[in-house]
């Protein structure tokens, strides 16, 4: 297994080398030069000069590469044009909302998603089925954004039953150790804390899991229906197991393994989610910052976001790849 | 007495905008306690439907069955509830099925699938279950059980395979097992060991067993009783013996002749019978043979025969009445060490 | 990225592999039953009536208009203004059904006018990327089948690329596509249409390679049939239909991804052209939508709706493809 993780980390480096090769590529397109990513668009072009002096873009192209992948390994993305402090050190701030949605918004996903896409198969053709065919596809039709606006109108404007807006009730005196508000809450038995934070996160995470809801209850129906017409489906029964057994043991078992690699691929869409679902609660994760920094041309924030999120998605897609092996023997490794 | 009493048993499928299937008409066989019964017939005449209807497998929705299923303490197969079914199901009646890769489940261990019936009818955990599993599979023969019982179904031979799904089958050592092809889909070399596997296990325990197949060369050294199937009627039931030495409907004849013999003369044609299944007339209007009958004559469509005969009954008004010189126990063994060759 | 970038690779070639196989009943081709069965398919027929009517309006949409869409202030002779600091606009009356926009604009008038501009970012993006991703997709299918050895590297150096775009989470695409060009139409259109180059590449490599091991292309090539000739004429038309599926599924999700990038403000600037994803985008800006839901809600319906028509099109024809489904 270890063999396994080192040589899939391995795999990785050439991936990255590309990406950051494309980073690199973009960076010197930008309109205006790499410099622009420091100085924004209006600088005077003698404070340009002095930083492409500076910043040495007049050396060989080979020796700009190799300086700015220096740069990304030590973790330095440069400062923010905006709030003028190191990038690495504003995304690390905002991380963990970011986290915390995405977390929620996925159970919200798989935990609704796995029991509606199983009974609607369970019970093919009835009017469950239908409301969830119909309505996975209709959720997959409807502009996100537009959906948290949607929402948030109705259960935080007019029926003011969740907050319209943020992380946690600014009256709140919370104390915050690691920036997950509810873990934090938790660990200092802050229980309202935690309680508030965690009632900032419904809204927004639901609004984030309506995408991948609908694809969850696509795949488990399509792959439950397959699965209940199998041989060993029969075999079960057969032995007079109870419905129970059989649900759990033999049908969910092998249903889940489509659905467990959709998972793993809904990641990436989600954090594309989070900038759209946290800009319209005003929810101070990575996706709003990211969100900012398109409408001040913040560059190197930008590429931050992309370089982070890169890493994250390498990282998600490792996950599933190791938990594959736990759940299908067939791919056991060698 | 009889374990099972199946009469006039009847299976029709019915799905929209399409006419109805009627897969099994009418059918009835015993099985007395200990006996191997055998169903013959060509794919499609409705032998698996049987098997499924008895265990109650069939789907829910767009099946309707009548007659009735007689089993052991009188309750009927074809009404019990899904509650007592279940407690039936893997204890007294047993099934084993075709294409055992498929009728595994991929992603459990083998011990687990063997152990899960165990739990269920015998209400045995942990270690004495495993213990239990383990002398199951080396009862079907299973080399190295202790190592067998954590590997997956895609970790064994076809052969290992299909002795795993026996061992799931006898370990509540059931009243009747039911055995639908299968040999089918093994190797011919595995075939004849899974055969003698089967016969041993039913004879140690006494069970009955209902074999299906297609095969005659199977059913000739296993069964007591055989009864032939077409277009989901009986269509010849007889004792072994009086089968094979005397096959009196056409079909069975046909049979028996269409299967090559080792002492047949050197240029002698064999005998297949022409046409398949599909060109079948309904039983309503006549014989449903008839169309591929050699022996057809105008009584033969002019209503469905009845079955006469007493104990070796037919469904046939022209029959044939010679004698097949076929010898039954050639014929299983040549279907075993034809297999060992 | 490769791993996910695998999964997702799998699913396409499914997808492309599904053109490969050929219908069992002699004398009708793949396509015509193809065709039967979509149309037997009611929501194949929901789809198409849905895209009809959509059409229809952007093609007359100019001809239908009671008022100028562009004309500031229409609202005024009636009474009605728009006044941005009062947080007034006017809603859906009998003179204006729709009601008036921010800019006192006629919102039915912009719906009918926009269809035409929504169905054309939908349309271009998805023709960007339709042509790109078949063109790099065509090059590695045919290198890969018919090339050899060196057919091989070619498909190999083309695909590391198309995988490494696969794995980027498609909005990030955009943006960063987005941040190297001006904000304007045209700008959402590549960047849209980029995000799917490398799902339409996947896609018509796969059913490429899947159709040069089918039989008659082995036939054509035993006959000394020019290898060229055979990519063209033979292996290509008969890989096309999965790539239609996706365009269709793609027209869909392009419309989506539009208005996404109008929101985060990367859309096209100028709103005298009305056009769905801005007019959504615009009726969300500030808390508009707070105290008149008609700006967003209308062109929100419309995105629904037309998105959903596509979807269901290209859903049924999917499904009319997979032999899996067919019974």
């Amino acid at each position: 297994m270890l063999r396994f993780i080192v040589r899939r980390l391995l795999q990785l480096i050439p991936t990255l080398l590309g990406l950051s090769l494309l980073l690199f590529i973009w960076l010197h397109r930008l309109p205006g030069g790499p410099e622009t990513a420091l100085l924004g668009e209006r600088a005077t072009p003698e404070t340009r000069a002095a930083v492409r002096e500076a910043m040495g873009l007049d050396d060989p192209i080979f020796v700009q590469y190799g300086r700015f992948l220096k740069q990304l390994l030590t973790g330095d993305l440069g400062n923010s044009l905006s709030e003028k402090r190191p990038v690495i050190d504003l995304f690390l701030e905002r991380f963990p909302g970011t986290i915390e949605l995405t977390v929620v918004a996925m159970l919200f996903a798989i935990g609704l998603g796995i029991p509606l896409g199983y009974l609607a198969a369970k019970r093919r053709a009835s009017w469950l089925d239908h409301m969830s065919v119909g309505g996975s596809l209709v959720a997959i039709c409807i502009p996100i954004f537009f959906l948290g606006y949607l929402i948030k109108a109705v259960f935080a404007v007019k029926l003011g039953w969740f907050p319209t807006f943020g992380r946690q009730d600014t009256t709140i005196d919370a104390t915050h150790i690691t920036g997950f508000y509810v873990l934090d809450g938790i660990m200092t038995q802050e229980w309202d804390a935690a309680l508030d934070a965690l009632w900032h996160l419904v809204l927004p995470g639901l609004t984030l899991a309506s995408i991948p809801l609908a694809i969850i209850v696509r795949i488990t129906r399509a792959s439950v229906l397959e699965v209940l017409n199998e041989d060993y489906v029969r075999t079960a029964q057969a032995k007079g197991l109870t419905e129970r057994r059989i649900r759990g043991r033999h049908v969910l078992r092998n249903a889940m393994l489509p659905v467990v690699t959709v998972i793993g691929l809904l990641t990436g869409g989600l954090l594309s989610g989070a900038v759209l679902t946290e800009t319209v609660f005003s929810f101070t994760g990575i996706g709003q910052f990211a969100a900012q920094s398109i409408d001040h041309r913040d560059y190197p924030v930008m590429m931050g976001f992309i370089l982070i999120i890169a890493v994250v998605y390498v990282i998600v897609n490792l996950i599933v790849d190791i938990s594959y092996t736990f759940i299908d023997p067939r791919v056991r490794v060698r | 007495m009889s374990l099972l009493d199946v009469q006039d048993l009847s299976v029709v499928f019915h799905s929209k905008g399409r006419e109805d299937v009627r897969a099994v008409d009418g059918v009835t066989f015993e099985v007395r306690s200990g006996e191997i019964v055998g169903l013959v017939g060509e794919s499609g005449c409705g032998k698996s439907v049987t098997s499924l209807a008895l265990m109650g497998l069939l789907p829910p929705r767009g099946v309707k069955t009548g007659g009735k299923a007689i089993f052991d303490n009188g309750v009927d197969l074809l009404r019990t509830d899904q509650r007592t079914m279940r407690d039936l199901r893997g204890r007294e009646i047993a099934m084993i099925f075709q294409d055992p890769l498929s009728s595994l489940n991929p992603v459990v261990p083998i011990g687990d699938q063997v152990t899960e019936v165990l739990t269920r009818h015998r209400g045995m955990k942990g270690e004495a279950a495993k213990k239990e599993a383990e002398l199951l599979l080396d009862r079907v023969g299973i080399p190295d059980p202790r190592r067998r019982l954590k590997e997956y179904p895609h970790q064994l031979s076809g052969g290992m395979r299909q002795r795993a799904l026996i061992a799931m089958a006898v370990a509540c050592r059931p009243r009747l097992l039911i055995a639908d092809e299968p040999t089918t889909a093994l190797d011919v070399t595995i075939q004849a060991q899974i055969l003698e596997l089967l016969k041993e296990l039913v004879h140690q325990d006494g069970t009955a067993m209902v074999m299906i197949t297609h095969d005659l060369g199977v059913v000739a050294g296993l069964c007591d009783w055989i009864n032939v199937l077409y277009a989901g009627r009986v269509v010849e039931t007889a004792g072994r013996h009086a089968l094979f030495a005397k096959p009196t409907h056409p079909y069975t004849h046909g049979l028996l002749s269409s299967i090559p013999r080792l002492d047949s003369v050197r240029g002698e044609r064999l005998n297949p019978i022409p046409g398949s299944v599909r060109d079948l007339l309904p039983w309503l209007e006549g014989c449903a043979f008839a169309p591929r009958c050699d022996r057809v004559t105008e009584a033969c469509v002019e209503g469905p025969p009845e079955l006469t005969g007493g104990a070796h009954a037919f469904r046939c008004v022209n029959p044939v009445l010679e004698e097949s010189g076929q010898d039954e126990a050639a014929l299983y063994s040549r279907e075993v060490s034809g297999a060992i060759e | 990225m490769t791993a996910l970038a695998r999964k997702k690779i799998a699913k396409l070639e499914r997808l492309a592999e599904l053109a490969a196989v050929h219908s069992k009943e002699q004398g009708e081709s793949l396509w015509r039953e193809a065709l039967k069965r979509v149309r037997r398919n009611p929501s194949a027929i929901v789809g198409a009536s849905i895209l009809g009517v959509f059409i229809l309006i952007a093609v007359l949409g100019p001809f239908l208009v009671p008022y100028d869409p562009g004309q500031i202030g229409v609202g005024i002779p009636f009474g009605l203004e728009v006044k941005e600091g009062q947080a007034i606009y006017p809603g859906p009356n009998s003179e204006f059904w729709l009601g008036l926009d921010h800019q006192g604009r006629d919102m039915f008038s912009r719906m009918i006018v926009g269809a035409r501009q929504t169905l054309l970012v939908g349309v271009v993006a998805t023709a960007i990327g339709l042509t790109l991703g078949c063109l790099i997709g065509g090059i590695a299918g045919a290198a890969y089948g018919l090339g050899g050895k060196r057919g091989r590297t070619i498909d190999n150096v083309l695909m590391r690329f198309i995988d490494m775009l696969l794995a980027m989470p498609s909005l990030l695409l955009a943006i960063s596509l987005v941040a190297l060009l001006r904000p304007s139409l045209m700008t959402v259109m590549i960047a849209v249409g980029f995000i799917s180059v490398p799902i339409f590449a996947r896609l018509l490599r796969g059913a490429m390679i899947a159709q040069s091991n089918a039989e008659y292309v082995v036939a054509a090539t035993s006959l000394g049939v020019h290898k060229r000739k055979i990519a063209l004429s033979h292996i290509l038309p008969n890989s096309i239909a999965p790539v239609l599926v996706q365009a269709t599924l793609t027209l869909a999700t392009a419309i989506i991804e539009a208005a996404g990038l109008s929101f985060l403000g990367l859309g096209n600037p100028d709103s005298s052209q009305a056009e769905w994803g801005t007019m959504l985008a615009d009726g969300l800006f500030n808390s508009r939508f707070d105290y008149a839901p008609h700006l967003a809600l209308f062109p929100a319906i419309g995105i629904i709706i037309t998105a959903l028509g596509f979807t269901l099109l290209g859903e049924a024809m999917r499904e009319a493809l997979d032999p899996k489904l067919r019974k």
